[in-house]
C-alpha cells in the first residue's frame, strides 16, 4: 500500500543488514523503516548519522534514499550540527550505541543536546562493545559478568539521566522487542522540534544476552515496565511547527499531546504515577529504577521544545546551502568602504 | 657543499644594529607591562606614522599571561619600505621595571631611552641618551577618572615619542580616533594625556639626538590591517556559511574579526544571518562540525592553531578519504605540546601536509602577507570544493595578530567555484547522460568525482558517505583492488591539485645563481637581506612557496641553480624536508636555513647566514 507519497514500504529499506541474526538493532532498523513510510517522509530531506560501532552501521540498512554519513566514533553529534546548521530543512536521523555515546561521546552527546539541535538521537543500548568483541560499555550493570573481562565493578552512566540533566527536551527509553513502543515513540521523536534522545535497550545476541544482565532478551520482556500507554496518531509529516503544551492531567487519565506536524501521542498513566513534565519526578524515576535495576519505558521526560540552534544564531529561513551567491557574497562597493576604514 | 641546518644565532645578536638609522628609518621597543594598556598606545604610534605616509610595522612580543609579565612592542620606520621585524633598535622606551635594565643593555651605542622620572634610575651608560619624563605626575594632573588612571599612564611616551620625533599631534588625534574606532570619548580623554606630556617635554627636554620623523608618500592606497581581520573578511567574501571554532591563541581574532564584520552578510530581505558562528566545546567537535556543515553544502571553516590541528587529526583523515570540503585555518605558534602560545613560527608545516593516520596527503596553501590572507581567504573555498577535500591555510601568530602594511585587496575575480557538485537539474542531465551516477567514480580522469549534498530532491541523488574502505560506487568494501584504485584516484587527484593551486611567486634571472627559497611572512626579511645581499655583491633569485603539493616550477628552480637556501621559521627545516622527499635528483646543493627562535625572522640573519655559506 502507498503512502502519501506514493511509496511503498519497501522503498523505505536500505541495504541487507550485516548484523549479528537475532540482533536487536535490525528490529530497531525495521521499526524506523516503518516510522518513516507511515509518516510520509521525504527521503530526500532525511539525513542519516552515526559514529562508529555495531549500532552505527545500521543507518545503512534503512531509508536507501537518503543521505547517510557515518562519521567517527563518539563525534557524529558534531557532525550532525554542522549538517543541519547548513541545511536547516534536513530531518537528521542519528543511530549512536552505547559506547559511542557513553564513553567515548559522553561530551558530545551533552553538548548536542545544551544547542538543541533539532535531531532524533538513537542510542542503541546493549551494555557492551561487539565489534571489538565484548568489553563492558559505560552503560553496563554494576556486578555484571562477562566471559573474558570478568566482573564489572562500576556503576552504569544512565544515558537518560544524562541527557535529562543536559537539558533535553524529549527523553524516552523503550525496549528493541517492543515494536509498537519503539515505533510510536520515534515518530513523536521525529515530530520533535529540538533534540530528542531516544534510549532504546537493545540485547546483544552475541556477547551480552545472559539472564542476569538487564539488556538481556529475558531480562528486558520480564523487568520491563511501561511509564504509559503511548498511542501516536499520525497526522502525516508536516515541518511547520509551533510549541506543544500538555495540560494537567490526573491520575488514570488519558492525555493526548499533539506533535508539531499535527500528530497525536496519548500518555496514559498507568500504576506508576509519572508526570512527564517533571523534571525532578523523571529523574527520581530513574534513580529508582536503577537502584532496582528495571527499566521503564515510555516518554520519561518531555518539554515545551527552547529555541533550536538556527533560531538562536538566527539564520536565514532558507537553509544556508540554498542561498545564491549574490547573498553570500557582498558587494565591490562593500569591499572598497571596508578598506577605506583600514587606509 | 652538503645540506646542512643551521639553528638560531640570533638572541645573541651582536649589539650594534647593523643599521644606519636616519629620517623615517630606525625602530624603537617599547617595554611596558601586560595588561597596562600599552597597546592602545603602541597602535596609536603605528597608526600616526602611517597617517604621515611613512611604511611601519609593528611587532608584539607578549606573554602568554592576562596581567603583569613583560611585553615588548617593536615599532619600525623604513622609508624604503621594509616592514621586516628587527631584533635591535635604537630607541628604547623603558616603562616596565623589572626589564628595564636589560633593555638599557640592549639599545646600540648612541641609542635613546625614554623613561619616568618617578624612578631615579642611575643611568648605567654613558654612550646612550636619557630622556626622563614624569608619567605620575601628568596622569596626576589630567583629571583622570580613577578607573582608567592604571591604563592610561603609557599614553605618556606618546606625547614625548610625538614631541621627541616630530609627529604632528593632530595626527597623533587621528590615529586615537582610528584606534578606538571613532569613539569621541575615549579618544579625547588620551589625547588630554598626550597633550600634556608633549607640552611638558617641549618645555623641559633638550633634544640631544637627531633622529625624527616627517611625513612622506609611502603609504598612500595602503592598508594598516591584521592578517587574521583580513583572513575574516576574505571568507566573508568568499561565502562562508558556517564558522565553527574554539578559542586558541593566535586564532581566536580570526573568528572575532568573523563575528565583528558579520554584518556585512545580513540578509538585506529578512535582517537574518547568512553566516552561524558555533564556539564548540573544543576543536574535535569544531573540526567534526565544518565537516558536517561542508558534506551538506555549506562553505565551512574553522580556524585554530597546533594544539586545535593535533585534535582535529582524526576528523581530517576523515574529510580527505570521504572528500568533503572544509577549510582550516592553522595560525601557528611555536613548539611540541604548549609550547610558547604567544610566540611564532612554522612549526605545523610537515604536521598539516600529513594530518591524519593512514596515506593522507592533505592541501596545505600559505600567505605571506595581508592582502594573501583576504585572497586565501575567499579562495580556499573554491579550492575546497573544487578539489572536495580539506585545504588547511597556514598562517602564523606574526601574520595573524600584528599590524603589517598592506596593498588593497583584490575584489574575487571569478564567481563562486562550488566544484562538481550535482543538484537536482544537473543530476538529471548527468544521468541523460551517462545512464549512472556513483558517487567515487573518476569521470572526467582528473580524479575528482561528482557529488551530491543531502537535500537534493532526486530519488537516486543519496549516497552513503563513510570513512570505511568504498568502492567506486559508495559501497563498503574490503577488496584490495578496490581499496588500490580508490587510493589511485585519490593521489590523481591531489597530482593534478599542483598546478590549480596558487603557484609560487618566482623572482628569476638566469644569470644567478643562487636561489632562496621560502614561504609564508619571512617574506619582507627575505626582501630586505636580498637587497642586502645584492649590496654585497652577491646577487639572488627568489621563489616564494604558497602551496602544498609543490608546484612544478619549484623542480626547475631548484635545478637552476649552484645553491638554493631554504629559509623557514621552524626548527628542523621542514620545507626542506618535503623538498628533499619531492626532487629526485640530487639535491644536495640545497641549504636548510632553518631558524626556529620563536621571532619573526630579521634580514639580518638571513644575510648572515647566506654571506657566511657563501664565503666559505
Amino acid at each position: 500500500m502507498a503512502n502519501a507519497l506514493g511509496l511503498e514500504r519497501a522503498e523505505y529499506r536500505g541495504a541487507p543488514s550485516t548484523l549479528c541474526p537475532g540482533c536487536g538493532h535490525d528490529s530497531i532498523s525495521n521499526q524506523i523503516i516503518s516510522a518513516a513510510y507511515d509518516l510520509s517522509l521525504p527521503m530526500h530531506r532525511v539525513a542519516k548519522f552515526s559514529g562508529i560501532g555495531c549500532s552505527s552501521k545500521t543507518p545503512a540498512y534503512f531509508l536507501g534514499r537518503s543521505h547517510g554519513f557515518n562519521a567517527v566514533h563518539g563525534r557524529m553529534p558534531s557532525v550532525v550540527t554542522g549538517a543541519v546548521t547548513a541545511n536547516r530543512d534536513l530531518i537528521a536521523l542519528a543511530v549512536s550505541g552505547d559506547g559511542d555515546t557513553g564513553s567515548i561521546g559522553l561530551g558530545q552527546f551533552k553538548h548536542i543536546i545544551r544547542r538543541n539541535v533539532p535531531m532524533v538521537y538513537i542510542i542503541e543500548n546493549n551494555g557492551v562493545y561487539g565489534l571489538t568483541k565484548g568489553q563492558f560499555s559505560a552503560t553496563a550493570d554494576e556486578g555484571q559478568q562477562l566471559k573474558y573481562y570478568g566482573k564489572n565493578e562500576l556503576p552504569p552512566i544512565d544515558l537518560c539521566m544524562e541527557a535529562i540533566i543536559g537539558g533535553a527536551t524529549f527523553v524516552a527509553r523503550s525496549f528493541s522487542g517492543d515494536a509498537k513502543q519503539v515505533q510510536t515513540l520515534l515518530k513523536a521523536a521525529i515530530s520533535h522540534k529540538g533534540t530528542a534522545v531516544l534510549d532504546i535497550i537493545s540485547p546483544c545476541v552475541t556477547f551480552n544476552n545472559a539472564e542476569t544482565s538487564t539488556k538481556s532478551y529475558s531480562y528486558g520482556k520480564a523487568n520491563e515496565i511501561p511509564l504509559h500507554e503511548i498511542e501516536f496518531i499520525a497526522g502525516g509529516y508536516v515541518p511547520e511547527r509551533e510549541e506543544i503544551t500538555i495540560g494537567d492531567y490526573a491520575e488514570g487519565e488519558t492525555i493526548a499531546v499533539e506533535m508539531h506536524d499535527g500528530s497525536v501521542i496519548r500518555l496514559k498513566k498507568l500504576g506508576k504515577d509519572h508526570d512527564p513534565r517533571n523534571r525532578l519526578a523523571a529523574l527520581s524515576l530513574l534513580e529508582e529504577a536503577q537502584m532496582d535495576q528495571i527499566f521503564l519505558t515510555g516518554l520519561i521526560y518531555y518539554e515545551e521544545p527552547r529555541m533550536t540552534l538556527a533560531e538562536t544564531l538566527n539564520l536565514t529561513d532558507t537553509p544556508l546551502t540554498q542561498l545564491p551567491e549574490h547573498k553570500l557574497r557582498p558587494s565591490r562597493e562593500t569591499l572598497d568602504e571596508l578598506m577605506q576604514r583600514f587606509m | 657543499m652538503c645540506a646542512v641546518t643551521i639553528h638560531s644565532e640570533t638572541l645573541t645578536e651582536p649589539k650594534s644594529s647593523g643599521y644606519e638609522p636616519g629620517v623615517n628609518d630606525f625602530a624603537m621597543m617599547v617595554a611596558t607591562k601586560n595588561g597596562s594598556g600599552s597597546q592602545t598606545s603602541n597602535e596609536v604610534l603605528i597608526r600616526s606614522l602611517f597617517r604621515m605616509g611613512i611604511p611601519v610595522s609593528g611587532k608584539n612580543l607578549f606573554p602568554s599571561n592576562i596581567k603583569g609579565l613583560p611585553t615588548w612592542y617593536t615599532i619600525r620606520a623604513s622609508k624604503d619600505g621594509y616592514i621586516a621585524r628587527r631584533a635591535t633598535t635604537e630607541v628604547a622606551i623603558t616603562f616596565n621595571q623589572d626589564t628595564a635594565a636589560e633593555d638599557v643593555q640592549n639599545l646600540p651605542p648612541g641609542g635613546i631611552c625614554i623613561l619616568p622620572q618617578e624612578w631615579k634610575w642611575t643611568h648605567s651608560r654613558d654612550d646612550i641618551i636619557y630622556y626622563e619624563v614624569p608619567v605620575k605626575p601628568i596622569i596626576a594632573e589630567s583629571n583622570i577618572p580613577k578607573d582608567f588612571q592604571d591604563r592610561i599612564g603609557n599614553m605618556v611616551y606618546v606625547g614625548a615619542v610625538a614631541y621627541l620625533f616630530d609627529i604632528p599631534l593632530d595626527i597623533i588625534e587621528q590615529a586615537l580616533l582610528d584606534t578606538f574606532n571613532g569613539k569621541q570619548k575615549p579618544a579625547a580623554m588620551n589625547f588630554g594625556v598626550v597633550q600634556r606630556a608633549y607640552d611638558w617635554s617641549r618645555e623641559n627636554l633638550e633634544k640631544k639626538h637627531s633622529l625624527r620623523f616627517e611625513k612622506m608618500d609611502g603609504t598612500k592606497g595602503k592598508l594598516l590591517m591584521t592578517g587574521n581581520e583580513a583572513a575574516a573578511l576574505g571568507s566573508l567574501f568568499g561565502g562562508l556559511t558556517v564558522a565553527a571554532w574554539y578559542p586558541i591563541t593566535p586564532s581566536t581574532s580570526l573568528i572575532d574579526a568573523v563575528m565583528e564584520h558579520k554584518g556585512i552578510r545580513k540578509d538585506p530581505d529578512t535582517g537574518q544571518d547568512t553566516v552561524a558562528i558555533i564556539q564548540a566545546e573544543d576543536e574535535l567537535a569544531a573540526m567534526g562540525m565544518i565537516v558536517g556543515a561542508g558534506w551538506a553544502g555549506a562553505r565551512a571553516m574553522t580556524a585554530t592553531s597546533g594544539p586545535g590541528i593535533s585534535l582535529m587529526a582524526e576528523f581530517a583523515g576523515l574529510a580527505y578519504f570521504a572528500e568533503i570540503p572544509c577549510v582550516i585555518w592553522d595560525v601557528t605558534r611555536i613548539g611540541p605540546s604548549t609550547g610558547l602560545p604567544t610566540r611564532t613560527g612554522q612549526c605545523d608545516l610537515l604536521f598539516l601536509h600529513f594530518l591524519s593516520h593512514g596515506d593522507t596527503r592533505q592541501v596545505v596553501i600559505i600567505p605571506a602577507n595581508v592582502a594573501e590572507c583576504f585572497e586565501f581567504g575567499w579562495r580556499a573555498f573554491d579550492i575546497a570544493e573544487r578539489l572536495q577535500t580539506p585545504v588547511f591555510v597556514m598562517s602564523d601568530l606574526d601574520l595573524g595578530m600584528n599590524l603589517w602594511l598592506s596593498d588593497p585587496y583584490t575584489y574575487p575575480d571569478t564567481p563562486m567555484d562550488r566544484g562538481k557538485t550535482l543538484d537536482k537539474e544537473k543530476l538529471e542531465q548527468f544521468f541523460a547522460e551517462r545512464g549512472e551516477w556513483y558517487r567515487y567514480r573518476d569521470y572526467d580522469g582528473d580524479g575528482i568525482p561528482y557529488r551530491t549534498v543531502p537535500g537534493t530532491d532526486h530519488p537516486r541523488a543519496a549516497y552513503f558517505t563513510r570513512g570505511t574502505g568504498h568502492d567506486d560506487r559508495a559501497v563498503y568494501s574490503e577488496r584490495s583492488e578496490d581499496w588500490v584504485k580508490n587510493m589511485d584516484r585519490l593521489r590523481r587527484k591531489l597530482e593534478n591539485a599542483r598546478s590549480f593551486l596558487p603557484q609560487p611567486i618566482i623572482d628569476y634571472d638566469p644569470n644567478k645563481k643562487i636561489g632562496i627559497i621560502s614561504y609564508g611572512s619571512n617574506d619582507p626579511a627575505i626582501a630586505e637581506a636580498r637587497d642586502r645581499l645584492a649590496a654585497a655583491g652577491i646577487e639572488t633569485n627568489y621563489l616564494r612557496i604558497r602551496a602544498l603539493p609543490l608546484a612544478h616550477e619549484v623542480h626547475d628552480f631548484v635545478m637552476n641553480h649552484d645553491r638554493v637556501y631554504v629559509v623557514e621559521n621552524n626548527f628542523d627545516g621542514q620545507m626542506h624536508q618535503i623538498l628533499r622527499m619531492e626532487l629526485p635528483q640530487d639535491t644536495t646543493h640545497m641549504i636548510s636555513l632553518a631558524l626556529g627562535d620563536t621571532l619573526p625572522m630579521t634580514a639580518r640573519w638571513i644575510h648572515t647566514q647566506i654571506l657566511r655559506q657563501e664565503q666559505e
